[in-house]
């Protein structure tokens, strides 16, 4: 396992994270993992308990987690939001523009080569729950 | 025969494995009967050529032809643009093609 | 505004084609220095429209909505002479391809493109695509409004998209505003019709059509879409697919698979939904952008006085007014097509030095602008009826004054075998053969308009459903074998072809067309045309006459 990357400044929570059955069997818990298939909306009654979601990406072609991710996002959920599985540092600038602030990815990510792909673009086209201004924004004030 | 194909890294051109290196050219093919992974895998990795691999061809006096279409219109260019093949001075270069 | 009536890039739009320029470069660096292996760079290469095809890697240029200015028009000519082998092939996406591209050479093709105003960005990938529209968009006399704009808002929110840039499967999004339907609008993955209500323009949305492998009429969804929600709505609409559309199998991951197994009531019920909550989102940009970007589509400034005489003595001249140019909304104007499609050429194909001639007359004769259209073939939408002559002489010097628009030689056919890796047969011999076979005007002009459509593998990137006759190339024990079909059509009046029986080699199947249009000629009433006789007598009359 490679030590995961986060953008937060909170402390790491410990707790491991249990699958989405388990999460909604048990009132406890406060950390969960989503597959790719599951539906994040299940979680969205349930949010103030949780600090940690974790959504798996099997391969990295399987874009169904940028949805999942800016489900939660939109709803306001405001703990850790965790991409793990096959994340790799092409696909990071948009993962965090679908709210994910943390990567636990299977390979290594060159954090030079993230920082660069993060810098990149300096605008965006679109509006996301990242809360970056649009262009059509920028254009008309 | 076995033959192994791909497309030079850089420039995408069709190459064929020759023993040592790759070339445009599909008559100086051999070849690698079945143990050709571990050739497909050192060349994939030292980059000189993209996503190898392996097809079935067939001997003849000009050398070996490719036994489907599909690689025999990669080994020559383009039936409908003679100019652009590997041989567009050679009027009957294509008859072994279709 | 400047001359020129069309979008223009403003410092956003530049900033962001740039940077992907240099992404771009970083990638290809990072690939030949071996820190990316293919498997991780094929989808980079192909958000950038690179592929690895048949001969070489080949770079797919956008054309949004298929137009283009003089500029860029000979820059795509520069990029065929210098990084190309001398030519390129207008698509049926109405994009521009290059066959022979190094990949060590398309950063620096990227940047040129930049630098007017173009690029390759998501021409390829589970992405969205390239927006198309109506080739005749800002001149038709039947259009309600100009789709261009509104095919460029999507254009920009699409392009970058962190949601959606790995759908299960690739987005073809078609913007048209007539009746008239020259965009094959019902069969994309969202198709868009300008519609009025009230006095208010607004979108009709038709979800989940496509050709392919399991061709599907798009049904409507929404009957009207304010302007001022047109994102929320299209947002909803990939969000549904990008969390339910299969991913368990290439072949059934587009969106017409999802929009039927779920059924349109379903299917619509979810989007609504969905877009009842992205309304609150603020994702919409203000009505002052779709202002802002429609005043670039503004009027070229037409001379109001110029007269609609035209001296047709000339009698092949005439042919090609008659049969080449249609209605422009403004008096005194006509659209003319430039066919692509001479006898034993390529489709779609054109030399440096015609796409350079092309540039040229558009500058003098049409506002500096041109069109790409879904049959391969470009359009001066704005030429003065005086010019008409003049224009048509210089065509005729190059070879690019072929009569035969929407003919039986105009004929689409993807790249087949020549070029494709998926491809099971070659396409472009058909057509050439075919426009031998029927090469006299004369006969082409006594058959009428008839749309055939050559595909060399089940893809479809030949359109073979949607011709109202349609080639289809397999592969059958290793030789090329072709199937007919019949009833297709990618205008308003959309339908699917069926296939006739069994295939045909090469020269079968072009006669089984023979057949087939003789019995047309011989069935026909009045002004039938080839599609509509094919329809009130039935597939079996034809079938009688090809097996016997």
């Amino acid at each position: 396992m490679v030590e995961a990357i986060r953008f937060r400044d909170d402390n790491v929570h410990e707790e491991p994270a249990v699958s989405l059955d388990a999460f909604l069997d048990q009132s406890n818990a406060t950390a969960v993992r989503i597959e790719a298939g599951e539906d994040a909306r299940l979680l969205l009654p349930l949010l103030d308990r949780l600090a940690l979601i974790e959504i798996d990406f099997p391969v990295f072609g399987d874009g169904r987690g940028y949805s999942a991710a800016q489900i939660l996002r939109e709803a306001g959920y405001k703990g850790e939001l965790r991409a793990s599985g096959d994340v790799l540092v092409d696909q990071i600038a948009y993962m965090r523009r679908c709210g994910f602030d943390a990567f636990a990815p299977d390979a290594p990510i060159d954090a030079k080569v993230m920082k660069k792909a993060l810098d990149l673009y300096d605008e965006v086209y679109q509006g996301t729950t990242d809360s970056r201004a649009p262009i059509w924004k920028l254009r008309h004030g | 025969m076995k033959i192994l194909t791909g497309n030079d890294l850089k420039t995408g051109d069709v190459t064929w494995w020759t023993g040592s290196d790759w070339s445009r050219h599909v008559e100086d093919a051999v070849d690698v009967g079945e143990n050709f992974e571990a050739i497909l895998h050192q060349e994939e990795a030292s980059r000189r050529v993209n996503v190898p691999y392996a097809i079935e061809a067939e001997m003849t006096d000009d050398g070996p032809r490719p036994a489907h279409i599909k690689d025999r219109v990669r080994a020559l260019g383009p039936t409908v643009r003679p100019d652009l093949t590997l041989k567009p001075a050679d009027p009957e270069a294509g008859n072994w093609v279709i | 505004m400047g001359d020129i009536s069309m979008y223009q890039y403003d410092k956003y739009d530049q900033q962001m084609v740039d940077t992907r320029v240099a992404e771009f470069r970083d990638q290809v660096e990072r690939r030949l220095a071996g820190e990316l292996t293919e498997d991780q760079f094929k989808p980079l290469r192909l958000m950038n429209g690179l592929y690895l095809q048949l001969h070489a890697y080949m770079l797919r240029v956008a054309i949004p909505y298929g137009t283009l200015n003089s500029k860029q028009m000979r820059m795509l000519g520069h990029i065929a002479r210098k990084y190309d082998r001398d030519y390129g092939h207008f698509t049926t996406r109405q994009n521009i391809q290059y066959n022979w591209i190094k990949l060590e050479d398309a950063p620096d093709i990227l940047a040129n493109l930049a630098s007017v105003e173009m690029h390759a960005i998501q021409t390829s990938g589970n992405c969205i695509r390239n927006i198309s529209s109506d080739q005749y968009a800002g001149a038709a006399a039947d259009e309600i409004a100009d789709p261009r704009p509104w095919a460029e808002i999507l254009r920009q929110w699409s392009s970058f998209h962190p949601e959606f840039s790995y759908l299960p499967r690739k987005f073809k999004i078609a913007v048209i505003a007539s009746d008239e339907d020259r965009a094959a609008m019902r069969l994309h993955d969202i198709g868009i019709q300008l519609v009025h209500k009230d006095g208010e323009l607004g979108a009709k949305f038709f979800v989940g059509g496509g050709m392919g492998r399991t061709p599907m009429i798009a049904p409507e969804i929404r009957d009207f879409v304010p302007a001022d929600e047109l994102i929320s709505y299209a947002e909803a609409c990939l969000r549904v697919y990008n969390r339910y559309g299969r991913r368990d199998n290439k072949y059934k991951a587009r969106i017409k698979i999802l929009v039927h197994e779920l059924g349109k009531e379903e299917y619509t019920r979810q989007v609504e939904e969905e877009f009842a909550h992205m309304k609150t989102l603020g994702l919409n940009p203000p009505v002052e952008e779709l202002a802002r970007i429609t005043e670039y589509f503004a009027d070229p400034a037409f001379d109001k006085d110029a007269s609609d005489d035209l001296d047709l003595s000339d009698p092949d001249f005439n042919l090609w007014v008659d049969q080449n140019t249609v209605a422009h909304k403004q008096p005194g104007y006509a659209i003319a097509t430039i066919s692509l499609k001479p006898k034993s050429g390529i489709p779609g194909d054109a030399s440096s030095a015609q796409i350079d001639l092309m540039a040229d007359l558009a500058e003098q004769y049409s506002f500096d602008e041109m069109r790409v259209t879904h049959s391969q073939n470009i359009v001066l939408p704005h030429v003065k009826k005086s010019d008409l002559y003049a224009l048509w002489q210089k065509l005729d010097e190059a070879g690019l004054a072929p009569a035969n628009l929407d003919l039986i030689t105009d004929s689409i056919a993807c790249p087949g075998l020549d070029y494709c890796s998926l491809a099971n047969a070659r396409s472009i011999p058909l057509a050439q053969k075919i426009s031998e076979r029927f090469a006299d005007l004369g006969r082409q002009r006594e058959l009428g308009e008839l749309k055939l459509k050559i595909s060399g593998c089940i893809n479809a990137c030949g359109h073979h459903h949607a011709g109202h006759i349609g080639i289809l190339g397999v592969d059958r024990k290793g030789t090329e074998n072709y199937q007919l079909l019949l009833g297709g059509s990618a205008a308003e009046d959309t339908s699917l072809a069926k296939i006739t029986g069994p295939g045909f080699d090469e020269d079968g199947v072009i006669d089984a067309i023979e057949t087939v249009t003789d019995l047309y000629l011989k069935e026909r009433q009045e002004d039938e045309r080839f599609i509509d006789t094919y329809r009130r007598v039935g597939m079996a009359a034809f079938k009688e006459a090809i097996y016997g």
